[in-house]
């Protein structure tokens, strides 16, 4: 099965039920992306596939159609990504076991929306889970971020 | 029960030696300073100073003992060190070193001894020292209790000082200009003719000269690091996905995973039929271990697909099988067999509940899962010389006596890799990934072995925090509360803990009404009794220990009695203090939350004090009673922890510390049917998520005379504050945790 990451192509021999998380992580070694649920509750494992944010734990390696970019290649070469320089300034991080995925979900919130209110902001990051509380400085690094993007 | 004979809170550390032998120990083992472990393996032209400083000729290296499961204790033992060696941050690596009795915990008796931390008469200071020789002497190397500030504080910056003097010795060798007139800086001396030598340059000569040990700390008002905010040394891995903790380690020809274990835990595994799993995709074996099997695939998810497949005959579990069963015992055990120590009697509460009205009132707490979000894994590889162990660990000499009991070995010849941990609240004091990952490593020798639990399995055989009950009688007169006599029954979690690891625990267990019985209040007829309720499921550590639950029972009833008595909670509170840092605490959450200013008529703010951990902290919520439900506006913290090393980090783990308070209380539970947790996903134990979390403004104050942790402190008064604001705004008094159960948030 074909499948292209941080745009790199990759072919990988495993069953079509198998979720794109455990095919990154266990078959790619990519490790950025993490497993927290299996069931779509904590958001640890988001991805984005063409630019979507998805849970990667929800979506067989056989209906994946689209290029796939883990925390690994959300940002250039050259520089991090706005999202990523706000979690950095603001120190979101605690275990840090979440935090791909919620800089992954952040990304894709501010892609299509980069100027969230606060009910938005609620609306869209409540579905990944922190179970060390950075939810205050989650919601500081997204303001920084979307000021950022609108200066 | 005799206090002196009452020894408390994880004294399975100190074993029976202490206990039994009446804590006799020669002063030769206590004075013996234990051998610098980082010696054995040192390279030729590497030098060490002592077990926390290595140079060699292309690094330095510090070692950070403690490890960090997310509350930054790697930073914060590096900045310590880095202070007094003058090093800046990214001109050194770290790293968490090997067991060593070197790594004992200065801190730790602090927690043992089972008096009030704010007692510093001779009785209580006494056995503190003796407490911290037997920690020594024992060599107890121990992350939790909110001990790695004050271990590390002192011991770390000497470590670093002591290095700096070392290397400046070995610069004027070098340049043949006397040591007094060198001075240091960025990670090397500096030559009063501008030049400067860089410490891997003097490594090679440092490593001839004995270390200095003599030698003076800076005063505070020099510091570069401590004190200010700091950036942490794991802030960009983590915000780029290239941190790799234990469970994203892949080694060469290793085999991976997974474990189902009897899911009424403890129980033993009578039979298993696995012919349907052993055909799946990429299934290479089903190992049996105890208590259950290992399934080993060439991916874990389908390891995960196929233990779901294998078919078991669990035996039932040794403890009741239903919930209301659980409860049940706990009701039954206020009896004075099941008295496990009376903490606290002041005046004559019965003589003045004997008269009179009498207030009284029942809280209750349940059972409540650790679930630190990176799951339980290990990675184990046995050869017939040594076995190698990657994972996440706050005990890790007790890791290798685990280890080396399954496979034979000398607990020298375990060696351990601790690894950045995402998360703990006290889930990785405990060994069931360990010691399943060693039996089926130590069945393959030569061959890496790395086990994950999926996230149901470590639900159910997570180690909750104890079940509980508590009964308040009060009473009140002229405007006071004057009399308060406090029942505490729960599940001893110390001791289950001990019995795990083969240290029964003798002596009564302060944590059963930590946060109850030690709160610095002067009320005049006070009572506080401790009731232990045996047999029932197996409890661990969960961030605040006792004092998650004790807090709730004793601030609940105090509030509830100061509304009765008329008065306003906080300045009653305050009248009742008998600590001035604890009462300073109290006059600052005020200042902070503005109590007293008007609040709309669907609102209402709590107040809530508890002292834990050494730590005195206020909190106060604000709530608004909406027509769907309550919702959670702000929240105000105040702690005094004597120095706030990083700023940052505090107010991190401050409101971190509240946010696991509030989720908890207000969303979570676990309860047992059949003999096993009934929840297994996050969707049925959610803590708090971002929608309910409140605004939340946090003060660190410096009044305190030692400096303590601030990891576990700020959770247990979360619960009562919010109890008190929903009380405020509703008329409503919520007694019992997950308050969901009895009013809806939004």
């Amino acid at each position: 099965m074909k499948l292209t990451v941080n745009g790199e192509p990759h072919d990988v021999s495993v069953p079509d039920d198998m979720p794109l998380l455990w095919v990154l992580r266990d078959e790619l070694k990519i490790t950025g992306v993490k497993y927290g649920c299996g069931i779509a509750q904590c958001g640890a494992c988001t991805v984005h596939i063409d630019g979507q944010a998805v849970r990667s734990c929800q979506v067989a390696i056989s209906d994946v159609q689209g290029e796939i970019t883990t925390i690994e290649g959300l940002r250039t070469p050259d520089s991090l990504h706005v999202v990523q320089e706000a979690w950095i300034e603001k120190q979101v991080a605690q275990c840090g076991y979440c935090q791909s995925g919620q800089i992954m979900q952040a990304a894709a919130l501010l892609d299509v929306n980069p100027a969230p209110s606060d009910a938005q902001i609620d609306a869209v990051m409540s579905g990944n889970l922190c179970r060390c509380g950075t939810y205050p400085r989650i919601r500081d690094a997204i303001k920084s971020a979307s000021a950022k993007l609108e200066g | 029960m005799g206090r002196l004979r009452t020894i408390a809170r994880r004294s399975f550390l100190i074993g029976s030696v202490a206990i039994a032998g009446g804590v006799a120990f020669g002063t030769y083992m206590v004075r013996k300073t234990p051998d610098n472990p980082l010696i054995d393996d040192l390279a030729e032209g590497s030098a060490t100073f002592n077990p926390w400083v290595m140079v060699s000729d292309e690094k330095v290296t510090l070692i950070v003992p403690h490890a960090d499961t997310g509350q930054g204790v790697a930073s914060m033992q590096a900045a310590l060190i880095a202070e007094e060696l003058d090093i800046e941050l990214g001109q050194f690596e770290i790293d968490f070193g090997s067991p060593s009795a070197a790594y004992y915990n200065t801190a730790s008796a602090g927690e043992i001894v089972p008096f009030m931390s704010t007692d510093k008469g001779f009785q209580a200071e006494t056995m503190r020292t003796v407490m911290g020789a037997a920690v020594k002497v024992l060599g107890v190397q121990l992350t939790g209790g909110s001990t790695s500030a004050p271990d590390s504080y002192h011991k770390l910056r000497m470590a670093g000082a002591c290095a700096r003097e070392t290397l400046k010795l070995a610069a004027s060798q070098k340049s043949g200009i006397p040591a007094d007139q060198l001075k240091t800086a960025n990670g090397a001396v500096q030559l009063p003719d501008g030049r400067s030598l860089n410490y891997t340059e003097l490594a090679s000569i440092a490593a001839g000269i004995d270390p200095v040990e003599d030698v003076e700390l800076r005063d505070p008002s020099s510091w570069r690091l401590v004190g200010q905010d700091m950036a942490r040394l794991d802030v960009v891995a983590k915000s780029t996905g290239t941190m790799a903790y234990g469970i994203d380690l892949y080694l060469d020809d290793m085999v991976m995973g997974t474990v189902k274990l009897n899911p009424r835990k403890g129980a033993p595994l009578q039979g298993f039929d696995a012919s349907d799993a052993e055909g799946m995709a990429g299934v290479q074996k089903v190992v049996p271990v105890t208590n259950g099997v290992a399934v080993l695939a060439s991916n874990t998810w389908l390891a995960f697909q196929a233990a779901e497949a294998i078919s078991f005959d669990w035996a039932t579990a040794e403890y009741p099988a239903e919930q209301s069963d659980h409860w049940a015992e706990v009701e039954a055990s206020f009896t004075d067999d099941r008295l496990d120590a009376q903490w606290r009697n002041e005046g004559d509460v019965e003589t003045a509940l004997a008269q009179g009205e009498v207030f009284e009132a029942e809280y209750r707490t349940p059972y409540v899962a650790h679930q630190p979000l990176e799951p339980l894994s290990a990675i184990v590889k046995v050869t017939d010389d040594q076995v190698e162990v990657w994972a996440t660990h706050q005990l890790p000499r007790f890791l290798q006596q685990k280890v080396a009991a399954i496979t034979g070995h000398d607990d020298e010849q375990i060696i351990f890799h601790n690894q950045f941990g995402g998360g703990s609240f006290g889930h990785r004091l405990e060994f069931e990934n360990i010691t399943v990952t060693a039996e089926v490593a130590n069945q393959m020798r030569g061959t890496p072995v790395k086990l994950t639990f999926s996230r149901e399995e470590d639900f159910v055989q997570d180690f909750p925090r104890q079940i509980g009950i508590s009964r308040g009688r009060g009473a009140v007169a002229d405007g006071q509360v004057t009399s308060m006599d406090l029942q505490v029954a729960t599940v001893s979690s110390s001791r289950s803990q001990a019995d795990r690891l083969g240290q029964p625990l003798p002596g009564a267990d302060a944590q059963i009404v930590a946060g109850a019985w030690d709160l610095p209040y002067k009320i005049p007829n006070h009572r506080v009794r401790a009731y232990a309720v045996p047999g029932l499921a197996p409890t661990s550590s969960w961030r605040s220990v006792g004092a998650s639950t004790g807090g709730f029972y004793a601030d609940s009833f105090l509030d509830e009695l100061i509304h009765l008595a008329g008065a306003d909670p906080l300045e009653e509170r305050i009248r009742l203090m008998d600590d001035d840092v604890s009462r300073k605490v109290l006059e600052e959450i005020g200042q902070l939350s503005n109590w007293g200013s008007p609040l709309g008529e669907t609102q209402g703010r709590g107040v809530a004090f508890v002292h834990s951990f050494g730590v005195p902290v206020a909190e106060v919520v604000e709530v608004t009673n909406t027509d769907a439900g309550i919702r959670l506006d702000k929240a105000y913290v105040v702690a005094d922890v004597g120095k706030v090393i990083d700023p940052v980090m505090f107010d991190n783990m401050m409101k971190g510390g509240l946010i696991w308070g509030l989720g908890h209380a207000m969303n979570s539970e676990i309860t047992y049917a059949d003999g096993m947790a009934e929840q297994t996903n996050y969707h049925a134990h959610e803590g708090l998520r971002l929608y309910q979390t409140p605004d939340i403004v946090t003060l660190g104050l410096e009044n305190g005379e030692e400096v303590k942790g601030i990891g576990e402190p700020p959770v247990p008064p979360a619960a009562p504050a919010l109890a008190n604001a929903i009380f405020a705004a509703t008329g409503q008094r919520i007694r019992e945790m997950p308050f969901h159960n009895h009013i809806d948030f939004v």
